[in-house]
């Protein structure tokens, strides 16, 4: 565990040094300015608020739509992966959806919701349940058919049998589904902020795209970034550890 | 009262079983023997009901208790729960006790890796038992043992089954464990496959 976080530590600081350097060499502070020419900008922007009105809009649209595709998708993988028939119906919307570009149904979603929250969100959840249902699904094929032997002859309920029997084995699965999925969701959200939001960090970069401002771009990006490793080490790996430590008994 | 009668069983209009009929009192123990691929485990998942696809009937008790030929428990929840689990309407008290019968008394909070094979058996046998089952089915429960554990293990099944006394249904290609264990053994034998006294 040590070793691990001094190689992490290690390998940001290597990042860093990768950045001044490049920033010394350039020696333009418009085109890359260097971190240390980022915390005035950062710490204006926090005592003003609007740092933390934005990131709040956004990490809220992440929540929503991360939590819809992840039921919406787990269910359809499970019920895909556990019945043929269900497959061989949905296999076609899903390769449709999978190879829709993520543009596409953003701009459909504004053009036939509205430019609204319901839209944004529906449209980034649309774009992320496709790749949660194929990853669940797979984890569902992969069930072991003597644990549903096991729940069979003992005439386990439905709910245990899905509690106790069939998420456990999914839960790596779901695990992998939901650090991916966050992964993506919370950039296909900046870009629906960018196209029709008033709000949220994708529209305060473009913001300050069209005023060519790479220090704010950078103090914008870097802290959302942050917000999402904080969500990845204080949530998810906790969350993932604790479904697998009956392998590490 | 536990009856069977398979008609017939096939695997793709491939013929399995043909003509397969018996029953069994409670307190009564009926082993099938056979050699391998002749067709045991197929009866042995229409008798337990995880098989509908045959021609004819079985009529079998609600409450069953199973062994499974490999331990067959689930690795994400604790011993104790494995127990719980299976059978919810069994209050925390009765499991423990069972755990006691097979000396596993000590492991209620262990996970299923944490114990040995000798030991991941005996909680199968103590699923199985718990409940009182009026049918149990054992699927060759003794197989990979070495012969010590093979024979603690006889013992066990054979105390437990004089205790709660069900209608046990044993499949083994081992015609040892099946003479010490039943009182009647048929033979499952031929293509398709049937039943004939030994």
């Amino acid at each position: 565990m040590g070793r691990r976080i001094t190689i992490s530590f290690v390998s940001i600081a290597g990042f860093i040094a990768l950045w001044i350097a490049l920033a010394f060499k350039i020696a333009d502070p418009q085109i890359l300015p260097g971190p240390d020419a980022l915390v005035g900008p950062f710490l204006a922007e926090l005592a003003s608020g609007e740092l933390i009105y934005h990131l709040s809009q956004t990490l809220l649209r992440v929540v929503w739509a991360f939590a819809l595709a992840m039921i919406l998708g787990t269910s359809i993988g499970f019920v895909m992966g556990a019945s043929d028939r269900v497959n061989d119906w949905l296999d076609p919307w899903l390769v449709v959806f999978l190879n829709l570009p993520a543009l596409v149904l953003i701009v459909l979603c504004y053009l036939w919701i509205g430019l609204n929250e319901t839209a944004a969100i529906a449209a980034v959840t649309l774009n992320k349940v496709p790749n949660v249902a194929v990853v669940i699904r797979e984890g569902t094929r992969a069930r072991s058919p003597d644990t549903a032997a096991l729940a069979q002859v003992y005439r386990m309920g439905r709910v245990a049998r899905i509690m106790h029997v069939d998420l456990p084995q999914l839960a790596p699965f779901v695990a992998a589904a939901a650090r991916s999925g966050i992964a993506v969701i919370w950039k296909i959200v900046l870009v629906v902020e960018l196209l029709g939001r008033s709000n949220g960090v994708g529209f305060q970069i473009h913001l300050y795209f069209q005023l060519f401002d790479v220090g704010m771009v950078l103090v914008y990006a870097f802290s959302f970034i942050a917000v999402m490793l904080v969500v990845e080490w204080c949530l998810l790996q906790p969350w993932e550890r604790s479904s697998r430590r009956w392998r590490q008994a | 009262m536990i009856s069977v009668h398979v008609r017939s069983k096939a695997y793709s209009s491939t013929p399995v079983l043909q003509g397969v009929r018996f029953d069994i009192a409670q307190g009564e123990t009926l082993a099938i023997v056979g050699g391998s691929g002749v067709g045991k485990s197929t009866l042995l998942r229409i008798v337990a009901g995880l098989d509908p696809d045959f021609e004819g009937q079985v009529h079998a008790p609600e409450r069953i208790g199973m062994v499974f030929q490999e331990p067959n428990l689930l690795p994400w929840r604790r011993v104790l729960h494995n127990l719980l689990l299976t059978h919810p309407e069994i209050g925390e008290t009765a499991a423990r006790e069972m755990l006691d019968r097979v000396g596993l008394s000590d492991k209620a909070d262990h996970w299923p890796r944490q114990l040995s094979l000798g030991q991941q058996r005996r909680l199968s046998l103590a699923r199985a038992f718990l409940g009182a089952p009026e049918f149990l089915i054992l699927d060759e429960p003794f197989t990979s043992l070495d012969p010590a554990l093979h024979a603690d293990m006889l013992d066990l099944t054979q105390t437990l089954i004089e205790t709660f006394s069900p209608a046990v249904l044993l499949v083994t290609h081992n015609s040892d464990e099946a003479t010490r264990l039943a009182g009647t053994i048929r033979e499952l034998h031929g293509t398709p496959a049937g039943l004939r006294e030994i």
